[in-house]
C-alpha cells in the first residue's frame, strides 16, 4: 500500500485509509526507540534535508533522529545559515539543493504555502514541517498517534482546542485530521483569537473554557505564539489566562480520565498551569516519543516504497 | 492445478520430530528461545513452544520478528508490505535462538533476520527450523531442522496455510497458469 500523495503538505489530502496506514505504521517503529541499538538500516544511502528557516528545537531534532533512526543521512539547513542571507530565494536554494540529489526535503517556513510552492519546483517528496500559519500535518499526526494509543479508537471522540487558533498551524492540520477520522472537534478561545471563517470547518465554537471541556475526552492546549501577538488581539496576557489558561480548577466539570496534549514549547502558567501540565492527564512528553514514531513512519511511506513479495 | 505436499497430519508430525531434534541437539529446552518470522513462522514458532513444553514441561522464551526493514527489495518491485511489529522481549545473550520460517528458499529472508536479530544481542547462536526447504539458495545459508524437502521449478510457488493464519492446515505447489 502506498500513500495517496507523494508529499505531505496538507492533511486535508491524507485520507483516511492514509492516517490509518501512518498510524499503524508509526505503532511498529515506536519499538525501535525503545532498543539499545537504536537504528535499522530500512533508508541506508538515502538524503534527507531538513529546510528549516524557522526555529525550532522538537520538530527539527524530531525529524533528524526520524532519519538517523532509520539510517538516512541527515543534513540540516537552518535560515540564518543558508543562502537566503545573502539574498537567494527560496525555490533557487530549492533547487540548488535538489541538484546535490537528496530523496526527501523537510521544510519549515515562517510563510504559509511555502512547501506547497516548492513541491512545484522540485521532484523529491516534500514534508511541511510547518508554513506560518497554515499546517503543521506531522503534528496532527501524531497528536492522533498519542490518542489512539490512549483510546484505542479515534472514532467517536470528542476533542476540544483551546487558545490562538487563529495563529494555529497545528489546530488547523489537527481539525482536518481529525475530522477525517470521525472526531468531533470544538475550538476554545476568546473572539479575536478565532475567526469566524472556522465555522466553515464544520467545528463547534465556544469562548468559555470549562463548559466547553466539560465532556471532552481530550483537550488540547495551544501555545500562546508570543511572537504573533503584535496585532494586539489580545488586551493582556493576564487577562488570557484568567479565562484560558488550563488549572486544576477548570478542570472540575471534566471527566476523570480526560486526557491533555500540547504540541509545545509551552508557556507555563500563561495557557497550562504547572500542576496540570504535570498531572497524570498530560500525555505532553508522550507526544515528543510519538513524534519520532510519526516521522519515520512518514520517511518511510514515502521513500522505502514499491516492494515484491517472495516467499 | 495445484498438488498437495503435507497434509495437516504430516504437518503435526514434521513439527513434533523438528520439536525433539531441537531438544536433542540443544541437550534440553534450557537456554534456548524460538523466535518466529513473520508471517506465518510465528504460528510455526508458537506450536515448537507448546510441543516443547509438552515434552520438557517448559516454556521457553518466544519472540516475533518483522523482517521488513531489514529488506534487501524494499525499494524495488511493486507494493509496500504493511510494517507489523516486532517483539522481543528477553535477552539474547548466552541463548540459543531457533528462528522459524514457513518456506526456505532464496535465504534472503533469513539473511535480513540474521541482521534485524543481531541488533537485540549477542546470542550464544542462532538456528533455523523451517516447515519446507525448496531449494534455489541466493545466499550461503542452510536450515538445521526441515520439515520436508522439496525440490522445486523456481517458476513454482509453495503455499503454506496454518490454521492460525489461514484457517486450515496444508502445504501445495501452486502451478501458475498464465
Amino acid at each position: 500500500m502506498l500513500l495517496s500523495n507523494q508529499n505531505i503538505l496538507t492533511t486535508k489530502e491524507l485520507t483516511k485509509q492514509d492516517i490509518q496506514q501512518i498510524l499503524d505504521t508509526a505503532d511498529s517503529f515506536k519499538e525501535i526507540s525503545t532498543r539499545a541499538i537504536k537504528k535499522v538500516p530500512t533508508l541506508r544511502g538515502k538524503t534527507i534535508i531538513n529546510l528549516f528557516f524557522e526555529p525550532s528545537t522538537r520538530t527539527r531534532t524530531s525529524f533528524e533522529i526520524a532519519g538517523k533512526r532509520l539510517s538516512a543521512d541527515v543534513i540540516n539547513i537552518s535560515g540564518s545559515s543558508s543562502s537566503t542571507e545573502k539574498g537567494e530565494s527560496l525555490i533557487d536554494t530549492a533547487r540548488n539543493l535538489e541538484a546535490m540529489k537528496p530523496d526527501i526535503l523537510v521544510v519549515r517556513h515562517k510563510y504559509s504555502g511555502a512547501p506547497a510552492l516548492l513541491s512545484q519546483f522540485i521532484d523529491s517528496p516534500i514534508i511541511n514541517a510547518g508554513d506560518g500559519s497554515h499546517e503543521h500535518p506531522s503534528q496532527a499526526l501524531l497528536d492522533l498517534l498519542t490518542i489512539r494509543s490512549q483510546k484505542g479508537e479515534l472514532e467517536g471522540l470528542k476533542v476540544a482546542i483551546v487558545g490562538d487558533i487563529r495563529h494555529s498551524r497545528v489546530a488547523r492540520s489537527n481539525i482536518q485530521a481529525m475530522q477525517t477520522m470521525g472526531i468531533k472537534v470544538c475550538i476554545v478561545g476568546p473572539p479575536p483569537l478565532i475567526p469566524a471563517e472556522f465555522k466553515y470547518l464544520g467545528v463547534e465554537v465556544s469562548h468559555n473554557l470549562r463548559e466547553a471541556i466539560k465532556d471532552v475526552d481530550v483537550v488540547m492546549v495551544l501555545r500562546i505564539q508570543l511572537e504573533r501577538q503584535k496585532q494586539g488581539l489580545l488586551s493582556s496576557l493576564r487577562e488570557y489566562s484568567n479565562y484560558f489558561c488550563l488549572t486544576q480548577e477548570s478542570l472540575d466539570k471534566a471527566r476523570n480520565d480526560i486526557l491533555i496534549i500540547h504540541p509545545g514549547p509551552v508557556n507555563r502558567g500563561i495557557e497550562i498551569s504547572l500542576d496540570v501540565m504535570e498531572s497524570k492527564h498530560s500525555l505532553i512528553l508522550n507526544q515528543v516519543t510519538n513524534g519520532v514514531a510519526i516521522r519515520m513512519a512518514l520517511f518511510y511511506l514515502l521513500l522505502g516504497e514499491k516492494n515484491a513479495n517472495p516467499n | 492445478m495445484n498438488s498437495t505436499l503435507l497434509n495437516a497430519k504430516e504437518i503435526s508430525r514434521a513439527i513434533s520430530r523438528i520439536s525433539h531434534e531441537i531438544l536433542e541437539r540443544n541437550q534440553g529446552a534450557g537456554n534456548i528461545a524460538l523466535v518466529g518470522i513473520r508471517t506465518r513462522g510465528v504460528a510455526l514458532s508458537q506450536r515448537l513452544r507448546d510441543k516443547i513444553k509438552d515434552i520438557e514441561n517448559l516454556t521457553v522464551d518466544h519472540g516475533v520478528l518483522d523482517i521488513t526493514l531489514y529488506r534487501d527489495d524494499l525499494t524495488k518491485g511493486l507494493q509496500k508490505p504493511a510494517l507489523k511489529k516486532t517483539e522481543i522481549l528477553f535477552a539474547l545473550e548466552n541463548k540459543h535462538i531457533v528462528l522459524c520460517d514457513d518456506v526456505l528458499f532464496t535465504g534472503r529472508t533469513i539473511r535480513a533476520a540474521i541482521d534485524a536479530l543481531m541488533d537485540f544481542g549477542r546470542p550464544s547462536s542462532v538456528q533455523l527450523a523451517v516447515l519446507i526447504d525448496r531449494g534455489h539458495r541466493e545466499l550461503p545459508i542452510r536450515p538445521d531442522y526441515v520439515g520436508k524437502n522439496v525440490p522445486t521449478a523456481k517458476s513454482k510457488r509453495i503455499q503454506v496455510l496454518l490454521n492460525e493464519e489461514d484457517g486450515e492446515d496444508k502445504v501445495f505447489i501452486q502451478e501458475y497458469s498464465n
